[in-house]
C-alpha cells in the first residue's frame, strides 16, 4: 500500500511536466488546428536563452521575465516569417515545416551551448514537500504554477476580447473575418502566447532534468498524449491528462510485469492510439460537429 | 567534412600514379581515424584532435623506424551511416595501413564487418564493448579501454569485498553499455548473483529516472549500481539525495566526470559516490612528480597548450596513440596489416605514460582486451580518491 502510495505521488510528480507541456500543445492547438512538432525545442531553447541571462547575472525573475517576452516574439517571428507564407497549403508542408524547424533549433542549440548537461536553478528549491521524500517543492510548485497558468487561460480565453477573438478565428475563420476579427494577426498571437507557456514549461522541467538539446524529446511525446487523452481542445482536459499519464505510465511499470522497463514509451504511445480510437476528443474535448 | 590532414587531399589528385603510392608506403604510415567531430556526441572528438598532436610530436621526434606518420581524421557525426561511409573511403581511396581509435560504439559496431571482410586491422576501438575483443569473430578488431563486463566485475568484487551480505539495486541503460557491464557484474557475483535485489532499465528517451529511482529504493537495497550516461546518472543522483536514499553508490565510469556530471547533480549529493579508473587524473596533485605524467604535461605544453587537462578525454588520447606507436615499432620493418595485428596482440605488461600504477597492456592471440585492470575511487570533497588495490576484471577465468 505505502509502494502503491509512493507510485501515484511519484506519477504526479512527472505528470507536472507532462502537464505543462500539454497546456502548451494544446495552446498551439487552438490557434491553429495542428499539432506544432518543433514545440518542445522552442520551449528547449527558451530555456537555454534563460539560462545564458542567468551566466551573464541577470537574477531568476528578470531572466523569467526576459525570457517569456523573448520566446513571445520569437513565435510571432516564427509565425509570420515562416507559416504565414504557408498559410494556404495543406497539411503535410505545415508538417514538413514543423520538423524541419526542429531540427534547425536543436542543431543550432546544440552548436551554441554544446550538449552537456547543464543545471539549472529552480526558484522553489528542492527540499522536500510538506515531509513527503517522494515530491520535492519544485515539483509542488511545478503543479502551482501549472494550475495557476490554466486558470489565467481559462479567464483570458472565456472572459477578454482578445481571447475570444482568438478562439473565434481558430474555430470558425469565415465567420470571425466577417465581424471584423484580424485572423492573421490572431494565429501569431496564438504561436506567441503558446511559445511563451513553452519556455515557462521549459524553465519548470530543466531543474528536473537538466538542460540540453535533446531535454524535451521524450517530454514532448508524453505531453501529445497528456494533450490527446484530455482533449486537444481543453486546456482544462490537457492538465487533467498530464497527471493521468504520468501516474498511469508510474503504476504500470511497477505492477504491470514485464511492462516496466521496456515499454513505458510505448504505453505513452498506445494511449494515443486508444484514445483517438475509442474517443477521438478526448477526456474533456469538445465534439466538433461540422454541417455538411 | 573535416579532414585533420593535409595528406587526404594530395591523395584525392588524380595524377597520383599506384606506383608513387607504394613507393611513399615505405616512408609513411597512413592511419585512418572517425571521430564525431560534429553531434551531440562532438565532446569526445578531443580524443582525436589530441591522437594527432601526438602523432605530429612523433614525427617532430623522427617517426616511428624512420617513417613519418599520415593522421587522417574523418568527421562521422557519431551516426553508424557515416561511419561505414567515412572508412570505406580512408580504406579504398586513402589506402590507410589501419583503422585506429574510431570513436563509440554504434559507429564501431557499424564499421567491424566491413574491416574486417578487408582485413584491415580496426585497432584499439574506443568503446568499451565487450564485442570489440573476440578475435575468433573479428580476427581485425580490437578494443582499448577496460571491456565494459570487466567494469561490472571489478565492482562485483568489490562489493563482495566490503558488503558481502548487500542486497544490490542496479539501474542500466538499455543498450550495449547497459546489459555489458550488467553481465559482468552477475558474471563477477556468481552464486552470490542473488544478492541483486531489483535491476531497473530505462530508455534514452526517457525524460528522468526519477520514478526508477523511487522504485529502486522501495526495494530496500543497500548497495546501488548506476549503469548511467551523464544526464540519467546526474538525475539519479540527485533524486537518490531528494529521497534522502544513501546506498553504497557505485556509479559506472562512463559518467564519473567531475565537470559533466557530480557538479551538475550538485558535489553534496555526490559525496562518497565509487567508480573506477584506470588514468592518472591529470589533475590529481599526487602525479605531480611521476615521470609518465611529466611526459603528458611537456607533450601538452608543445602540442596542445589549450586543451583541459581534466578532461579523461585527454588522457585516454595520450594514452591509445602511444599505445599505437608501440605497436608499430615493435612492427619493425613489417609493416603487413598481418603482423600489425600480430604485433597488437602480444603486448605484455606494457605500461602507457597515463595508466595507473600497477594497470598495464596485456593481450594474447586469443585476449583482445588489452585493459582489464581498475582501481576504486571514492568522491570526496570535490575529487575522485583512489583506495584499495589495482582490481582484475579478466574476462577469460
Amino acid at each position: 500500500m505505502d509502494l502503491f502510495l509512493n507510485q501515484i505521488l511519484a506519477g504526479i510528480a512527472t505528470g507536472a511536466i507532462y502537464a505543462c507541456m500539454a497546456l502548451a500543445v494544446v495552446m498551439i492547438y487552438q490557434a491553429i488546428d495542428h499539432l506544432n512538432f518543433a514545440q518542445g525545442e522552442m520551449a528547449m531553447f527558451s530555456t537555454f536563452v534563460a539560462w545564458q541571462l542567468m551566466q551573464w547575472g541577470v537574477p531568476y525573475w528578470g531572466a523569467f521575465v526576459l525570457t517569456l517576452a523573448f520566446s513571445f516574439a520569437g513565435g510571432v517571428i516564427i509565425e509570420r516569417v515562416l507559416f504565414k507564407p504557408l498559410g494556404n497549403a495543406p497539411v503535410l508542408t505545415h508538417v514538413a515545416g514543423f520538423i524541419a524547424l526542429f531540427a534547425i533549433i536543436n542543431s543550432v542549440a546544440g552548436l551554441t551551448w554544446d550538449f552537456t548537461i547543464k543545471q539549472f536553478p529552480s526558484p522553489f528549491g528542492s527540499s522536500p514537500f510538506l515531509g513527503s521524500q517522494l515530491i520535492s517543492t519544485h515539483q509542488a510548485g511545478m503543479i502551482g504554477v501549472t494550475i495557476v497558468l490554466l486558470i489565467l487561460l481559462f479567464l483570458f480565453f472565456q472572459y477578454t476580447r482578445i481571447g475570444l477573438a482568438m478562439r473565434a478565428a481558430a474555430s470558425q475563420p469565415e465567420s470571425a473575418r466577417l465581424v471584423g476579427i484580424n485572423t492573421s494577426w490572431m494565429i501569431a498571437l496564438g504561436w506567441g502566447m503558446a511559445a511563451a507557456i513553452g519556455s515557462i514549461a521549459g524553465m519548470l522541467i530543466a531543474p528536473v532534468v537538466f538542460l540540453e538539446p535533446n531535454m524535451m524529446g521524450g517530454v514532448l511525446i508524453y505531453g501529445f498524449a497528456a494533450a490527446v487523452l484530455g482533449g486537444l481542445s481543453s486546456p482544462f482536459g490537457a492538465v487533467v491528462g498530464g497527471f493521468l499519464v504520468g501516474v498511469f505510465e508510474n503504476l504500470a511499470g511497477t505492477y504491470i510485469p514485464g511492462v516496466g522497463n521496456e515499454l513505458k514509451l510505448p504505453i505513452a504511445l498506445a494511449l494515443i492510439v486508444t484514445v483517438l480510437v475509442v474517443k477521438p476528443t478526448g477526456l474533456f474535448g469538445r465534439t466538433i460537429v461540422k454541417r455538411v | 567534412m573535416l579532414t585533420l590532414s593535409a595528406a587526404a587531399l594530395t591523395l584525392a589528385s588524380p595524377a597520383l600514379a599506384e606506383g608513387v603510392v607504394s613507393e611513399r608506403a615505405d616512408r609513411v604510415i597512413r592511419i585512418g581515424n572517425l571521430m564525431p567531430y560534429s553531434g551531440p556526441a562532438s565532446a569526445y572528438s578531443i580524443v582525436g584532435r589530441i591522437e594527432q598532436a601526438y602523432f605530429k610530436m612523433i614525427n617532430d621526434q623522427g617517426g616511428i623506424n624512420g617513417r613519418r606518420v599520415e593522421f587522417i581524421s574523418y568527421d562521422d557525426a557519431y551516426n553508424p551511416a557515416k561511419a561505414v561511409e567515412q572508412v570505406r573511403k580512408l580504406v579504398e581511396r586513402d589506402q590507410v595501413l589501419l583503422v585506429f581509435s574510431a570513436m563509440g560504439t554504434p559507429t564501431n559496431a557499424a564499421i567491424q564487418k566491413y574491416l574486417n571482410l578487408k582485413q584491415v586491422p580496426q585497432l584499439f576501438a574506443a568503446s568499451g564493448a565487450t564485442r570489440f575483443g573476440d578475435p575468433q569473430a573479428f580476427p581485425w578488431t580490437m578494443g582499448w579501454q577496460p571491456p565494459y563486463q570487466s567494469e561490472g566485475r571489478v565492482y562485483a568484487k568489490f562489493i563482495l569485498a566490503t558488503r558481502p551480505q548487500g542486497r544490490i539495486a542496479v539501474l542500466y541503460q538499455n543498450d550495449d553499455l547497459g546489459r555489458d557491464l550488467l553481465k559482468g557484474l552477475k558474471d563477477g557475483l556468481g552464486d552470490k548473483a542473488a544478492m541483486i535485489a531489483l535491476e531497473e532499465s530505462y530508455e534514452v528517451a526517457e525524460p528522468s529516472a526519477d520514478n526508477h529511482i523511487a522504485r529502486l529504493k522501495a526495494s530496500g537495497a543497500d548497495v546501488f549500481v548506476s549503469i548511467t550516461t551523464p544526464k540519467f546518472a546526474a538525475q539519479s543522483i540527485k533524486a537518490a539525495a531528494a529521497l534522502d536514499w544513501h546506498p553504497l553508490y557505485v556509479q559506472a565510469l562512463v559518467a564519473a566526470s567531475i565537470a559533466a556530471v557530480l557538479r551538475p547533480a550538485g558535489l553534496d549529493a555526490s559525496q562518497g559516490l565509487v567508480s573506477a579508473a584506470y588514468n592518472k587524473d591529470a589533475s590529481d596533485p599526487q602525479w605531480r612528480d611521476d615521470a609518465g605524467m611529466q611526459r603528458f604535461h611537456a607533450f601538452l605544453d608543445g602540442y596542445a597548450p589549450d586543451v583541459d587537462r581534466g578532461d579523461n578525454s585527454v588522457a585516454y588520447g595520450y594514452g591509445a596513440a602511444q599505445c599505437l606507436v608501440e605497436v608499430l615499432r615493435r612492427a619493425g620493418d613489417d609493416l603487413s596489416r598481418a603482423n600489425i595485428m600480430k604485433q597488437a596482440a602480444s603486448l605484455q605488461g606494457y605500461a602507457p605514460d597515463t595508466l595507473l600504477p600497477g594497470i598495464t597492456v596485456n593481450t594474447a592471440a586469443d585476449d583482445f582486451h588489452p585493459i582489464e585492470q581498475l582501481r576504486m575511487m571514492r568522491f570526496s570533497g570535490d575529487h575522485w580518491e583512489l583506495f584499495g588495490p589495482v582490481i582484475d576484471g579478466k574476462l577469460r577465468d
